[in-house]
């Protein structure tokens, strides 16, 4: 199947056309979300941060907003700060336009307040929609793809059909000279001497463990069981005992290429392969790190069922099991239960995923962007002070 | 062919049921490409595990080839596994708490 995209100023390529309004804090949140409401393709970010916010949290939470405006999933970005907080709204929209693309601000503290900023910001979005709406795809390569792998609502099937499938169809993408990424650190718990194993070199296995030796020392610093929490409540419904079995299973849907690195939450990968990501274990927060890590497409296992999608990039909804496929159906894209009923081999599955995720790429709509789940959260170092 | 029940590895001392399983059924279980055959001392539910090995008491419990945890008592042939006789082994930050 040909793939077509939209070549951006910078050489990267994107799968969708997004005007991406961007409140620097969750002051300008309101502001933000109605100028998105009044104007076609475009999109807010739900940023319930950005001030209030010390050291590397607060830095965090701007590279972030700034990575995310540079995702090739973006045409255009306009930012809008309030105008005191600690995220800087002028850099923000600075360091997003090194990319090349329209990048505008607005700071409502300087526009008159809510009417006003709206009003101008609702102008300036109005033009960059009638801008993208005039760019044309056009043909791209499987190396120009860069989907990431995300699971949620797990359940004992997720590792045997949905993750297994998911991984052959990875493999292909990373064959193919595109990128894919694995991220949830908390679910590598247990899992972590079978990834270090397929680091590309001892530097990258060793960073493998200490990230997840690191995730585990903070859990423990609570003092209780991880189970408290992880596996979730659901998980556990569903079978899973341990993080170190719900580890084990989440490992599958990175397929089985060599590891090229583990990267810090939001951080771009600077070559092609597979990667690994810091992130925790939440998927709302984890897809928000690889979406900013320039993830186009998101393909998502779960066993349970889920709604998830993310406001930039579109989430594939791959479901380990036929029953909660069906009791699902609003929301998930793909049967990998046919495995389990010995149907169809994984294989086989692999290969409907990988078409499907050809085909979203070009402009299909999965089940999540066309609900409009646009779920959205960044990862918080500390507490708000 | 229809599966009742699914070992990951053939190493493992677990199997997964994939379908709602009934006490005092025979289960037939592909091992490594050989076929055994478990019969069940209690209900199994979708999605969750029996043992087809003894998991003696503190023994390790092994699924995907790897260890998942540990019995906190004997776990016979065909006995149902999960959170009521298996402890992660990761994360045990409780167990620290009471090192201290």
């Amino acid at each position: 199947m040909k793939l077509y995209g939209y070549k951006r100023e910078n050489g990267a390529v994107g799968i969708r056309n997004h005007i991406a309004i961007i409140p620097a804090s969750v002051c300008a949140l309101e502001v933000s979300k109605r100028v998105a409401d009044n104007v076609e393709g475009a999109i807010y970010l739900e940023n319930q941060h950005g001030c209030c916010q010390i050291g590397p949290d607060l830095d965090l939470t701007a590279e972030v907003l700034v990575n995310l405006g540079k995702n090739p999933n973006v045409g255009a970005a306009l930012i809008i700060g309030l105008g005191c907080e600690g995220v800087n709204t002028a850099k923000v929209a600075a360091e997003i336009a090194t990319t090349g693309k329209q990048v505008e601000y607005l700071i409502i503290q300087e526009n008159g307040g809510t009417m006003q900023t709206q009003a101008r910001g609702v102008t300036i979005a109005r033009e960059m929609a009638t801008r993208l709406s005039q760019m044309q795809r056009s043909e791209i390569s499987l190396s120009d793809i860069f989907m990431a792998v995300e699971c949620g609502g797990s359940d004992t099937t997720s590792g045997l059909s949905a993750n297994p499938a998911v991984g052959y169809a990875s493999d292909k993408v990373v064959d193919g000279g595109g990128i894919s990424m694995v991220s949830e650190t908390t679910e590598f718990i247990g899992a972590e001497h079978v990834l270090a194993k397929r680091a590309v070199n001892e530097e990258v296995g060793a960073r493998i463990i200490k990230f997840v030796k690191d995730c585990e020392a903070k859990a423990n610093s609570m003092g209780v069981d991880l189970r408290t929490g992880q596996p979730t409540p659901g998980n556990i419904q569903g079978g899973l005992t341990t993080i170190e079995e719900k580890s084990l299973g989440c490992t599958y849907k990175g397929g089985s290429r060599p590891i090229q690195g583990m990267l810090n939450y939001a951080d771009m990968p600077d070559k092609k392969g597979l990667w690994l990501m810091d992130t925790p274990g939440q998927d709302i927060e984890s897809i928000t790190g690889m979406v900013a890590g320039g993830a186009q497409v998101i393909v998502f296992t779960t066993g349970r069922g889920t709604p998830t999608g993310s406001p930039l990039a579109p989430v594939i909804k791959v479901c380990g099991n036929s029953d909660n496929f069906r009791k699902m159906q609003d929301n998930i894209d793909i049967n990998a239960g046919t495995i389990i009923d010995g149907e169809k081999t994984i294989a086989q599955v692999g290969e409907e995923i990988f078409r499907e995720i050809c085909e979203v790429v070009n402009g299909k709509y999965t089940k999540a962007e066309s609900l409009k789940h646009r779920e959205f959260g960044i990862y918080k170092m500390i507490s708000t002070f | 062919m229809l599966k009742f029940a699914v070992v990951a590895h053939e190493n493992d001392n677990v199997a997964t049921a994939v379908k709602e399983l009934l006490q005092g059924e025979s289960v037939r279980l592909d091992i490594g490409g050989k076929e055994h055959s478990v019969t069940l001392h209690e209900n199994v539910a979708f999605g969750h595990k029996f043992a087809i090995a003894l998991i003696p008491r503190d023994g390790k419990v092994i699924k995907y080839g790897e260890v998942i945890g540990h019995a906190t008592q004997d776990i016979p042939i065909g006995h149902y596994a999960h959170v009521h006789n298996i402890v992660s082994d990761r994360g045990r930050g409780d167990l620290e708490v009471k090192e201290q």
